[in-house]
């Protein structure tokens, strides 16, 4: 009896001393984004991508606090997405978020971090609006915004020849804010859009429209819409024999529309705010740091973003704790903050602007066009 | 011209895709007074247990010709379709048949969220779209510049068959005969010894098969199902099926094809508000119904109290 309260007494002590003098202690941030339905990937992509980067720095072990992600799915839907904001802006222990992919959600939930005091860093969604509509000192952005991505698409389509165009686009804010600046930027430099079709974001038959589409004869389809319906309408052009050059937006940018689509992808153009991986600055450590959680999704191309935005808020932290005014000081005042995919620097409307790029489907890939088949003229896309 | 025509036909596919989905509803509420929700989420069951049958086929390594993997698709479909259709007049419907009809509407239609549900949480990924396999040849025919795929020209035909037959055996079979009784007149049917209740699940497995098929065929038209499928296609099922008449097959291919017609006419002549196409059509369908409120081919036998 006497032996064992020593053994155990000596067993505590050891246990006692061998703690620090102080365990760091946990700060909590969210991640919220479309962790299932049509646009998982990019979601769940984006989430891994988001707890590589709490996993790396609660690695490095010079932090101040350990870190933990707390993942919150919207589904891309803003009701779903007004929820889930705010329960994490209600939630105490949560100082900050990794917020949104879907832009009908981004938009939707600004007012909830506003009314909360919650500071949240953009990852995925384009909308201009999001940052550019109040002045929400909340809410900053990391992944650019739809100027830079149509700038770069219309100047893209033009320049390939593609003048004639034909705009399907969804009926959410994303889709009308896109069709809205193509119909405003095509015309100044030498395009003409010679129709314009609006459609609901779960529609399925694109029967009646293609075969207007067909009559009209355009030189290229630009579709301003995400995957799922992207998915159906270029699967639809083909079973209607719409036989014009596809190109689309960064919300069809996924690996699930090469799992739809099979060989019906090849060639489709798009354009993203990120850049390939092998060209951003911390593209490859990042590529290492995320395959070490053997996750069975990739990063997809906003992943790196999650990343910037997770790292920009825990530096944060790391200055000045975890105080949500503080930290969103902070944020406000982000100059050349060195990310994985280049210096992020906020404007006033705490919006970070990107060089966008130009993507081409290659073979089951979204490959960079001036790295492409099809640059090089060993491929050929339609109507050239 | 060409395009006139390309307009037409693919209407015609759409149409006859709504007309299989509303027979079934006419079925339901012929024989039983029963408005049966859930038959538009029984076409996704029929779809998705035709993708689960054609992916086992993959995983056992059976090559089989393409016709006979369209065979086995469809018989797996029609398999849980009709037991699907069972299930819920057996289990259901017959049981609760004297409680007032509003209460078993709301009853398929929470029987139909279950379906929905229950695919969305337990297939792989289930609320993403899922590819559907080629099963006809998606070859191309051009006939004097109107572009028409084999494998649509396939489905209307076979539709158009499926349609018939179910008319046939309605119209020429003992078996329809019975169901033409017990819709007339359930008491004095079954006092002519016609066994009711197998009657009626046998109406129950005969509509949902007919929604199966209208799954697969929604699958191969489109390359592709989603958990979501069904509940809008029953929607317009039903509307067509009231437009038409609830309780007359031909109302219900009426009205299926009249709702793929106006879908159509009003893309053709507003595409720019072609995303307004399902407010036109339904409105025309409200209007429809405030003229002709028993259907177009209104119920030749009224109930007599």
């Amino acid at each position: 009896m006497i032996f064992r309260a020593t053994v155990l007494s000596a067993a505590i002590l050891m246990g006692v001393a061998g703690t620090p003098a102080h365990a760091k202690d946990t700060v909590k941030i969210a991640f919220i984004g479309p962790l299932s339905g049509g646009n998982s990937a990019t979601g769940v992509g984006g989430r891994n991508s988001a707890e590589t980067a709490v996993r790396v720095r609660n690695e490095k072990g010079d932090s101040k606090y350990n870190y933990e992600l707390v993942a919150l799915d919207d589904e891309c839907k803003p009701n779903v997405g007004v929820q889930v904001a705010t329960r994490a802006a209600t939630d105490r222990h949560i100082i900050a978020g990794i917020t949104h992919f879907c832009s009908a959600v981004a938009i939707a939930t600004v007012d909830v971090y506003h009314r909360f005091g919650f500071p949240v860093v953009v990852w995925g969604a384009i909308l201009p609006d999001i940052t550019y509509a109040q002045d929400y000192k909340e809410v900053h952005r990391v992944n650019g915004s739809m100027l830079d991505e149509t700038e770069v698409a219309t100047n893209s389509l033009i320049e390939m020849g593609y003048k004639k165009w034909v705009v399907i686009h969804d009926t959410t804010d994303y889709g009308n804010m896109l069709n809205k600046m193509f119909q405003e930027k095509a015309p100044k430099k030498g395009g003409e859009i010679v129709g314009s079709f609006g459609v609901g974001a779960n529609q399925q038959d694109f029967s009646a429209e293609l075969l207007k589409i067909k009559d009209i004869n355009p030189d290229v389809v630009l579709f301003a819409g995400l995957t799922p319906l992207g998915v159906r309408v270029r699967s639809q052009m083909e079973h209607f024999g719409v036989d014009v050059q596809f190109a689309a937006v960064s919300g069809i940018m996924s690996t699930s529309y090469f799992d739809a689509l099979g060989q019906t992808a090849e060639g489709t153009l798009s354009f993203h705010n990120a850049a390939p991986l092998t060209a951003m600055p911390g593209g490859k450590a990042f590529l290492e740091n995320y395959g070490k959680a053997n996750y069975s999704n990739p990063p997809e191309p906003y992943g790196p973003y999650a990343y910037v935005a997770a790292d920009l808020i825990m530096s944060a932290i790391e200055q000045v704790g975890p105080d949500r005014k503080k930290v969103q000081a902070i944020l406000n005042d982000t100059k050349d903050y060195p990310s994985i995919a280049g210096p992020i620097n906020f404007d006033d409307h705490r919006n970070n602007s990107v060089a966008s790029t130009r993507y081409v489907a290659q073979d089951g890939d979204w490959v960079r066009w001036e790295d492409s088949e099809y640059a090089s003229g060993k491929r050929q896309l339609k109507g050239r | 011209m060409g395009s006139l025509v390309e307009f037409v036909f693919y209407g015609a596919v759409l149409g006859i895709m709504y007309a299989l989905i509303a027979v079934g509803f006419t079925l339901f509420f012929g024989v039983l007074d029963v408005i049966n929700f859930a038959h538009g989420d029984v076409l996704t069951v029929g779809a998705f247990s035709g993708l689960v049958a054609y992916l086992g086929l993959g995983v056992l390594g059976v090559d089989l010709p393409l016709v006979l993997q369209l065979v086995t698709v469809v018989l797996a479909a029609c398999v849980m379709t009709a037991a699907a259709g069972v299930l819920i007049g057996k289990v259901f419907v017959v049981p609760m048949r004297d409680a007032p009809a509003f209460n078993i509407l709301l009853m398929t239609l929470m029987i139909g969220t279950v379906f929905r549900e229950a695919i969305r949480l337990f297939y792989p990924q289930g609320a993403n779209p899922k590819a559907f396999p080629a099963l006809i040849s998606k070859a191309a025919v051009d006939v004097g510049g109107v572009f028409i795929r084999l494998d649509s020209i396939a489905l209307l035909v076979l539709g158009l068959a499926v349609v018939f037959l179910t008319s046939w055996l309605i119209n020429h079979t003992k078996f329809g005969l019975a169901i033409r009784a017990v819709a007339q007149d359930a008491d004095t049917a079954q006092v002519m010894g016609i066994p009711f209740k197998r009657t009626v699940f046998a109406t129950f497995a005969l509509g949902s098969i007919l929604a199966g098929i209208a799954g697969i065929m929604h699958g191969i038209y489109y390359s592709e199902i989603n958990f979501n499928s069904g509940l809008f296609l029953g929607l317009i099922g039903f509307s067509a099926a009231v437009v038409g008449g609830l309780g007359s097959i031909w109302g219900a291919i009426i009205g299926g094809f009249t709702f793929a017609a106006l879908q159509t006419v009003w893309v053709v002549l507003f595409p720019d508000a072609s995303s307004y196409r399902d407010v036109f059509s339904f409105a025309v369908i409200i209007v429809i119904m405030a003229l002709f409120p028993t259907g177009i081919i209104a119920e030749r036998y009224s109930e007599k109290v």
